[in-house]
């Protein structure tokens, strides 16, 4: 089987890449400025809410009913769209997705297509394989269009495009649109609407992903800011919907649950500016062909973990990105994956699938767990708990290592009050390595912690000690 | 009211004076303290590192331990959030536990527990009491009843100090960087004691302090707590 | 080989997933249809609100431009030194018109959203989509106070757009900045 492009090929693992992120100072000022205004803005958003923890509670619930039945719903849902004119597509993986979609590029002979941002595309590498086919796909939405431009990566799901500030995208409109534009926002938006205004008027076939697919009526549901969406959805002749097989949700009135909660997790609005629902094909307006193609590629897999599984529950918000200590200071890319922070760090290895791949593996270790995620998640995945449960299952892949004898030591040790004593009196001889109460430096593995902060000296009783002496 | 001290691996062995002010200040409320010797760790470090099996026996001779007790009082959010959220799913049901802050708030019922601490202090409530245990303002509350306190409000105080227990050895730099802003914050508070429910949080924060010379001192809430005029508290050797 | 369709649903099955519990709906359902909530609220995005008894009059103000009326909004819409533009229209002629005119299906007073779903006095979604310049009609009792109630009056399979305020962007610095590819002008009447 190909190896899942939902993981970056040749990515280093978290630590290592973290490493050269934590050292990038504009990075690191690009993050720390835009994750702070969206942290304050979402707060406020979900502030005037009296209701936000019951929409939450139906989101999660909604969800959990929807990974429960979801071969009912998948076929409900095929044959609500195939009745209203559309045609329905399944695959496996990206390879199988890749192709289908490529042949139906061929089929009307497109050689430029129009895209909405989508992660399902950006997580089988859909437009590299398009452009291997002879299909160029042109990425509408601003942030998409700046790492497309930039021959980047992205670097969060939401705005791809966060690790840039004003004056890198500046530079980078100049350099690949050749027109001189100032670094202010309202100008680059403009230098972007003249830019695609006659790919939109003239490209026949467009590419979207779906934030929800309703199952009884088989309406398709696109959130967005800018128009580029309304864009693609409404003037081509064929769109091309790809979407993975968990964004369902069983009925329209289920929509009124998600259509609160996602745009005040994500934007931190009200509402956002558009949001398009289609069913099928409608007879004069818009396109006259529709394709839904619905992808597995390591949904199913991941299904299967009674613990794992909640993170199908996600509707790719990003407020776990945005309120995640250790996202805000290593950014996306080091996640190496379209899913980056505490959701990539649940959902990138299950979707891999192989604790054995040391990237992926890596990935459930990059957490605190502080649980600022768990908290503003919207859908309350409970992620701190699914990274340990995936540590586990690192753990038990690695076998034995040094870490792991270290641990049985420690757990034999701690089985027993008096080893767990005799360790503490045979630990406390380590004062004698302390100067002036703290010792500056440990051999490995203790030097990671002695890099950047010093360690109080044992003190010569413990408190059991005292307690025997003074209460025994 | 009978109540056992479980004092965590961590303090029993590096913070002791943490442990005899828990000791001093339940005392002075009229429980009855008792420190069960047979007690050792609640196996968090083991079960966040991705060491389940081994934090099961753990959480049996904890429950084992303390089953015989109405309350059990743990200077640490983190060790009794591991207790009460995490020990049920490895097949235990452990004793009622608390978090110090927690257990003199709800059920002592106080809030002015006689203290006296003459310092100015700014508070780190750390992310397990915040997040796990929802321990939420009572430990301000606490601090804003002792008298002589001069309590400076901690900027961005609900973020992670970059600890994570072994996330701070296996992702070192970025904890660092977590870390590097925690103590900032602190250092813009003015103040010259950092207090935290948690040694290890303070433990991290501190070392990250004491290697700059930055002369802020990490005092855990239950020393000063403990503090009075008669009997006030004193650095540790 | 089974096909892919087969072999998805079988992996589905295979994984066993025990039934979830009932959803619980504790949510607020209904919300305040006032028209100042939802002025306010359309305001707050940095569209235009006037509060007004009647149409043709404030339309005087598009004397002299090029817009694209729907052939069905009502004919008293329609007034003189206008150029009215009406189907069938090209990509093009829509790209060029200064502005349109439209009504609305629903809109929401807790969101400041428009919904149209391309029924009487709205045509086809391009038609709100090229022209930079949208006027939109709200009648006081087409407010429905919440997510919730407007989704209840709402066909499904129509073609629907929602819309809050003119299309804008948080792709810069994850701050809000109007203006992009859809119209960058939404000029909202309610009429009481």
């Amino acid at each position: 089987m190909a190896r899942n492009p939902v993981t970056w090929l040749g990515s280093p693992t978290f630590p290592k890449a973290a490493h050269k992120a934590l050292a990038d100072t504009q990075l690191r000022q690009n993050l720390r400025k835009a994750t702070g205004t969206i942290r304050a803005r979402r707060a406020a958003a979900v502030a005037e809410m009296t209701d936000w923890e019951m929409l939450r509670v139906a989101g999660e619930q909604i969800k959990d009913d929807v990974l429960a039945r979801l071969d009912t719903l998948l076929v409900q849902l095929e044959e609500s769209v195939t009745a209203r004119g559309g045609v329905v597509h399944w695959a496996r993986d990206a390879e199988e997705a890749n192709r289908i979609v490529l042949d139906l590029c061929r089929a009307q002979n497109a050689a430029e297509v129009v895209k909405v941002k989508s992660m399902a595309t950006a997580e089988i590498g859909l437009n590299e394989a398009l452009e291997a086919g002879g299909v160029h796909a042109i990425e509408t939405d601003l942030a998409e269009l700046i790492v497309q431009l930039g021959d980047d990566r992205p670097s969060h799901i939401l705005v791809p495009a966060i690790h840039r500030n004003r004056s890198e995208i500046r530079e980078i409109f100049q350099r690949r649109m050749g027109v001189e534009v100032s670094d202010e926002p309202a100008d680059l938006a403009e230098a972007a609407r003249v830019y695609l205004r006659e790919k939109f008027l003239t490209t026949k076939v467009a590419i979207s992903g779906a934030n929800f697919a309703v199952a009884d009526t088989g309406s398709i549901v696109v959130l967005e800011s800018e128009g580029n969406g309304r864009m693609c959805l409404t003037l081509p002749e064929t769109l091309i919907t790809v979407m993975g097989i968990e964004k369902l949700v069983p009925t329209w009135q289920d929509l009124e649950v998600f259509l609160q909660l996602l745009p005040r997790s994500s934007t931190a609005e009200r509402m956002n500016p558009y949001t398009s629902v289609w069913t099928g094909v409608t007879p004069g307006d818009g396109p006259q062909q529709f394709h839904l193609v619905l992808i597995d590629n390591g949904r199913t897999q991941t299904l299967e973990d009674s613990i794992g599984r909640q993170a199908l529950r996600c509707i790719r918000c990003s407020a776990c990105l945005n309120v995640c200590p250790v996202y805000e200071r290593t950014g996306g890319q080091s996640y190496g994956s379209v899913y980056p922070g505490p959701i990539g760090a649940i959902l990138t290895p299950q979707l891999v699938g192989d604790m054995h791949d040391k990237q992926a593996a890596s990935l459930p270790f990059a957490s605190s767990l502080c649980g600022a995620c768990f908290e503003v998640c919207p859908v309350r995945i409970d992620i701190p708990s699914v990274l340990t449960h995936l540590r586990a299952e690192v753990v038990e892949a690695k076998g034995r290592t040094a870490e792991s004898v270290a641990m049985s030591a420690a757990a034999w040790i701690f089985a027993s009050a008096s080893r767990y004593e005799k360790a503490q009196k045979a630990g406390s001889l380590a004062r004698f390595l302390a100067k002036d109460g703290k010792i500056t430096s440990l051999p490995w593995p203790g030097s990671k912690w002695t890099s950047s902060r010093d360690v109080p000296a044992p003190p010569q009783e413990s408190f059991r000690t005292w307690w025997r002496k003074n209460r025994g | 009211m009978k109540v056992a001290l479980f004092a965590t691996c961590l303090t029993d062995t590096f913070f002791p004076s943490t442990a005899r002010a828990v000791v001093r200040l339940l005392e002075r409320l009229g429980c009855s303290v008792e420190f069960p010797l047979d007690q050792t760790c609640c196996g968090q470090m083991h079960f966040n590192t991705g060491y389940r099996e081994h934090a099961k026996p753990l959480a049996r001779k904890y429950t084992d331990v303390f089953q015989n007790y109405d309350y059990v009082v743990a200077p640490s959010g983190s060790c009794a959030g591991m207790v009460r959220e995490i020990h049920p799913t490895l097949g235990t049901s452990p004793p009622r536990t608390f978090e110090l802050a927690e257990f003199l708030v709800d059920v002592l019922g106080v809030t002015d527990v006689g203290a006296w601490f003459p310092h100015r202090v700014t508070y780190h409530p750390t992310c397990h009491s915040l997040r796990m245990l929802g321990v939420g303002d009572k430990p301000m509350a606490l601090l804003r009843a002792v008298k002589g306190l001069d309590l400076v409000e901690l900027p961005d105080s609900t973020h992670c100090c970059g600890f994570g227990g072994t996330f701070a050895v296996k992702n070192a730099e970025t904890s660092t960087a977590m870390l590097a802003d925690k103590m900032r914050c602190v250092l813009d508070t003015g103040a010259e004691v950092l207090s935290a429910g948690d040694n290890s949080c303070l433990m991290h924060i501190g070392g990250g302090l004491s290697r700059l010379r930055a002369g802020v001192r990490p005092v855990h809430l239950a020393e000063i707590l403990a503090s009075t005029e008669e009997d006030p508290w004193r650095a540790t050797p | 080989m089974a096909s892919a369709r087969e072999e998805i649903l079988a992996r589905i099955k295979a994984a066993r997933v025990p039934p979830a519990a009932p959803v619980v709906r504790g949510y607020n359902r209904q919300g305040p249809s006032s028209v100042e909530l939802f002025a306010e609220r359309v305001a707050d995005y940095r569209a235009i609100v006037h509060t007004v008894s009647g149409v043709p009059e404030f339309l005087t103000s598009l004397r002299g431009k090029r817009i694209v009326a729907p052939a069905d909004v009502p004919a008293e819409w329609l007034v003189d030194g206008v150029t009215w533009l009406h189907e069938p229209l090209s990509i093009e002629e829509l790209d060029q018109a200064d502005g349109v005119l439209t009504g609305c299906a629903v809109a929401i007073a807790d969101t400041g959203t428009i919904v149209l779903d391309g029924g009487e006095a709205q045509g086809r979604r391009a038609l709100t989509l090229l022209p930079d310049y949208h006027l939109c009609v709200v009648r006081a009792d087409q407010i429905a106070g919440s997510v919730p109630e407007a989704l209840a009056r709402l066909e499904p399979t129509r073609p629907l757009t929602f819309i809050s305020g003119p299309s804008a962007t948080s792709d810069i610095e994850l701050n809000r900045v109007e203006g992009v590819h859809g119209p960058r002008t939404l000029e909202v009447l309610i009429v009481t």
